[in-house]
């Protein structure tokens, strides 16, 4: 009975972890297929199509090169660095200090005040009226109209708090008998014991801001200003169908195949290399979000 | 008496207030402020005269959306894509969670969940591109299509397929970072639940059922509470991305419909009833699932 129930057990083990081996290869396998591309032959790509999980030979560094070349690129990649960079600041800054003021228990109205800031997750004005706001602002083709929208979270507020109130009291008691002030209390000592909360927070802010393109798309006509999603859409969407349809130049057309492949690695690798490493919080942060939101 | 009570609070705690200002101005202007400006949804309005000058029209915007020809399609749309997404990208993560909880050898398990994260890094955008171009009528698919004696079509263009394609892909982007709140889950579940099971001479598939699944069911269900509120609102971005005029049948959903008439063709007023038409709805199948759950499962929200 006993060695029945272990061979089927073991049966049971291999087919999962062969299925689970299927379900890690199709998750992998069209980034592999982008990156084997980026790095082939640009004509023997250009005419044999399909799925390549290897690079065909021989290899070239040539849309790399190019794709240093195409100056929407370089801009799309700077403007994008701006977006992120200012729009982390602003998420933590407004982040952090929502957080600490409604995890004080001497401040008398934060249930009234959690419940303000939690409607908006029910409800909220909707894609026109948040247009028309920032027509009225007089922020189209501003880069604030990219960054303002997206300087808040509720959710991201709510793993925030949820951190800060699990920090003991007496931590912080100690700096008060010191002379400290709320700011010190918060710059002092709640963010520096809440550091992984706050890499969470970031990383999710980075890779939301960093793959946003939307309100870029409806509030930004200048070009000059674009983030490198839109110009990736440009090369990748708009104008996939012309590229593949019109009769280009055979040597145009591998070209623009290769270079392809090489903006989505130049694109996406800086987000892939970061996640693996913090793994680790991403539990910790869906956790407290979900059960306490 | 409380304004009284506030006011005694506000002038010992003087900073606290003032260190809370920033956010709350901020979710003033961008949160409120739009749903005051819901008010055009009863106005022909115009930009040049403004709210204050455009003209009342009661609720005509709503009536002639109902009246008219987009409102059937695109709300069937709406409801046939997020169900399909509902059975097939909600359960995924789930049972990829207990597939993984059953697998003993560690590094393998990390090694599959690092993987299965992947998809959810890459942007829209980039995964747009790729559908674009595994589905057009020389990629992958119409490549394995030929091979067995098929013939190859572009099937992003082609309305019968849109939704297969869709709910593929966001099944694709976001099976392993959804697990993770759930394998989250599994790994609080008392061990002394399994070794009581065991006792009972539950087998492995039976403390599965018995043990495993009620230990996540609240968590199953406040992620389907959350997820019925976003029906209405589903990943409207990726299809403006995916959709073109030729599959509008099967692919037109509100959003998109909002989003075509509001920001390109600028006819303001009808867009905004359009999507505060979405938004109640939306709003009622949080609140109704919500409830259903408060009351047959005893979980709930708030």
């Amino acid at each position: 009975m006993k060695v029945k129930e272990s061979i089927s057990r073991r049966v049971f083990l291999v087919v999962n972890a062969f299925l689970l081996s299927i379900i890690g290869f199709v998750c992998l396998a069209p980034m592999l297929h982008v990156l084997s591309c980026s790095i082939s032959d640009p004509y023997t790509l250009a005419r044999v199509r399909g799925f390549h999980l290897w690079p065909i030979a021989p290899f070239s560094l040539e849309g790399y090169q190019s794709v240093l070349a195409y100056k929407n690129i370089l801009i799309g990649y700077g403007n994008t660095i701006i977006y992120v960079g200012v729009g982390i600041l602003l998420n933590l800054f407004l982040t952090t200090t929502a957080a600490f003021v409604l995890s004080q228990k001497r401040f008398m109205p934060r249930n009234v005040i959690m419940l303000f800031l939690a409607f908006t997750m029910l409800f909220n004005g909707g894609l026109i009226p948040n247009y028309l706001l920032i027509v009225k602002l007089g922020l189209i083709d501003n880069r604030l109209a990219v960054i303002l929208p997206s300087a808040f979270n509720v959710f991201n507020l709510i793993i925030m708090r949820s951190a800060f109130l699990e920090i003991p009291d007496a931590l912080e008691e100690s700096a008060r008998l010191d002379g400290a002030n709320d700011l010190q209390v918060l710059w002092n000592i709640i963010l520096p014991v809440s550091k992984a909360t706050i890499a969470v927070i970031t990383l999710f802010v980075a890779v939301a801001l960093w793959n946003s393109w939307f309100t870029a798309s409806i509030y930004l006509t200048d070009h000059s200003k674009w983030p490198l999603q839109l110009f990736l859409r440009e090369i990748l969407i708009n104008n996939s169908q012309r590229s593949l349809d019109t009769g280009v130049k055979a040597s145009a057309l591998a070209q623009q195949t290769l270079v392809k492949y090489c903006v989505i690695i130049v694109a996406t690798l800086p987000i892939l290399c970061i996640y693996p490493f913090m793994q680790k919080y991403f539990v910790k942060g869906m956790m407290i979000g979900s059960i306490k939101g | 008496m409380k304004l009284k009570q506030l006011a005694v609070n506000y002038r010992s705690n003087r900073l606290l207030y003032w260190i809370l200002f920033p956010t709350l101005l901020f979710v003033f202007i961008f949160n409120y402020i739009p749903m005051f400006g819901l008010v055009i949804s009863f106005q022909d309005f115009s930009l040049t005269k403004g709210i204050f000058g455009s003209k009342w029209i009661n609720f005509d915007n709503f009536t002639d959306f109902f009246n008219g020809m987009y409102f059937g399609r695109t709300l069937s749309n709406t409801l046939i894509l997020s169900a399909l997404d509902l059975l097939f990208s909600f359960p995924a993560p789930i049972i990829l969670a207990l597939m993984l909880n059953e697998v003993q050898h560690l590094r393998y398990k990390k090694l599959v969940q690092t993987v299965s994260y992947m998809p959810h890094f890459i942007s829209m955008i980039v995964v747009s591109g790729l559908i674009i171009e595994f589905t057009n009528s020389s990629g992958v698919v119409a490549n394995i299509v030929s091979f067995f004696g098929g013939t190859p079509q572009s099937y992003i263009s082609l309305p019968q397929y849109f939704r297969t394609i869709f709910i593929s892909s966001e099944v694709w982007q976001n099976i392993g970072f959804n697990s993770i709140i759930y394998l989250a889950a599994l790994s609080g579940i008392s061990e002394e639940l399994y070794e009581a099971a065991r006792i009972d001479g539950a087998g492995r598939f039976r403390q599965m059922l018995n043990v495993t699944l009620p230990g996540i069911l609240p968590m199953i269900v406040i992620m389907l509470i959350l997820r019925c509120g976003a029906i209405m609102n589903l990943n409207f971005e990726k299809v403006l991305l995916l959709y073109s005029p030729a599959t509008y049948q099967t692919s037109d959903v509100i959003m998109t419909y909002v989003y075509r008439i509001g920001i390109i063709k600028q006819k303001i007023g009808y867009s905004t009833a359009v999507g505060l038409f979405n938004s109640i709805v939306s709003l009622l199948l949080v609140l109704g699932a919500n409830k259903l759950s408060k009351t047959y499962t005893e979980v709930s929200m708030f």
